[in-house]
């Protein structure tokens, strides 16, 4: 097991027995910075080595993904969960889309295991983010007038995520490798130090989510685990079809897998002040993120490994 | 009313909200704000500071009593509902008037 997830336990063992342990906002504001911009400048150093071509028919692929897995999410929510349908819309934008940690972690864990995945990985990773997050607003309130569609809008597409995502590619791009070398011991050396002091935090935020967990009960967790692996074997089968990598179909499996827990929970607030913030937050922090990053991840990698060994 | 007497509103709420009420004071008509971060409890029990989704702003506005009493007609309707939000009202005295 990669020594960074050890980092989360003690975050939630930390936050669980209440110690004073907490890092600074403006340092967690920081090392989410720099794990976006490492993930966008080393897609972008990547992509600058090969023809963007083959690029653009995989990512549009991957995006429609992004609008079709909220569909299959809302019904099991809203009906065999029997949610509200603001909570069932904002749970499945949630699921829909993605988490930038859990996909940091999966990189950090095919790294410990010496697999390599494909440089257009960051790219398919911004095209994710979003899709879910307008197909749950569309099933919470449908195309409604009072939907302030201006704020939404810039909320989505200049969210911290996107913009360093993004930003972090063209200048990987632009740069190339060899121009990349002198920034390397800051984004790319320090990567996984950074990762685990980012995962501390992230278990004493998911350690908060303790109590409200124990409110919503026993679905939602059963909802937190079950949900991500049906979903990550959408994206595994689509990443074996698209030709990619074992590392690369891995990656698009956990995407898939993941759930977002910051874009989706400013968004669906804005967006769907009627969802309960709480519980789409506690499933996809409280349950899928942990379960992913111990069993997800490693699951996903041999699921890969299965379609390809049976593919071939 | 005085030319030195103002209305202080405050406003503690959700942080997600902050740009957008930050635009709505202004287009209502008060000349200026002030935005920090908080965090305590209350019926939607502990909120935090630490960490963008859960946390929370304080914001207040200077402003004439007119003014503060479109604001919080707005802000009843508009987010009382759905949102953690805490107004409350004080009546100050400014050494500037001409600047609120």
């Amino acid at each position: 097991m990669d020594p960074v997830i050890w980092f989360f336990l003690l975050g939630v063992i930390a936050g669980l027995f209440r110690s004073e342990l907490r890092l600074p906002p403006a340092v967690y504001d920081l090392l989410s910075v720099l794990l976006l911009l490492t993930i966008g400048l080393k897609g972008g150093v990547e992509l600058a080595r090969q023809p963007l071509g083959g690029v653009l028919p995989q990512a549009g692929a991957v995006l429609a993904m992004g609008f079709v897995l909220p569909l299959f999410i809302f019904p099991i929510a809203r009906y065999l969960g029997r949610f509200k349908r603001p909570d069932a819309a904002s749970l499945a934008a949630h699921y829909g889309s993605v988490s930038v940690a859990t996909y940091a972690v999966a990189v950090a864990y095919l790294g410990t295991k010496a697999v390599s995945f494909d440089p257009q990985l960051p790219v398919f990773l911004v095209m994710l983010e979003i899709p879910a997050l307008i197909v749950g607003i569309l099933f919470a309130r449908g195309i409604e007038k009072g939907t302030r569609w201006g704020t939404l809008a810039h909320e989505l597409f200049l969210g911290k995520s996107i913009v360093l995502l993004v930003g972090g590619l063209a200048i990987g791009w632009l740069a190339g490798p060899e121009g990349m070398v002198s920034l390397e011991p800051l984004f790319f050396d320090l990567f996984k130090g950074v990762l685990a002091l980012f995962l501390l935090e992230m278990g004493l935020i998911a350690a908060s989510q303790a109590k409200s967990l124990r409110e919503h009960g026993l679905f939602l967790v059963a909802f937190g685990v079950l949900m991500p692996v049906p979903l990550a074997c959408v994206g595994a089968l689509l990443g074996w079809s698209l030709g990619l990598s074992v590392g690369g179909t891995t990656l698009l499996a956990t995407l898939a897998g993941s759930a977002s827990y910051i874009a989706a929970p400013a968004a669906m607030r804005i967006a769907v002040p009627d969802a309960n913030p709480t519980l789409s937050l506690t499933g996809s922090l409280g349950v899928t993120f942990p379960f992913n990053i111990f069993i997800g991840i490693p699951l996903y990698l041999s699921i890969a490994h299965w379609l390809h060994k049976a593919g071939s | 009313m005085q030319p030195n007497n103002r209305k202080l509103l405050t406003v503690i709420t959700e942080s997600v909200l902050e740009q957008m009420l930050c635009d709505e004071l202004i287009e209502l008509g008060a000349n200026g704000y002030t935005v920090v971060n908080a965090r305590g409890r209350g019926s939607r029990m502990i909120r935090e500071a630490g960490w963008s989704s859960d946390s929370n702003i304080r914001i207040e506005v200077i402003c004439e009593e007119n003014t503060a009493d479109r604001i919080i007609k707005h802000l009843r309707e508009r987010y009382y509902e759905n949102y953690a939000m805490i107004l409350y009202i004080a009546d100050i005295a400014v050494l500037r008037p001409e600047k609120f």
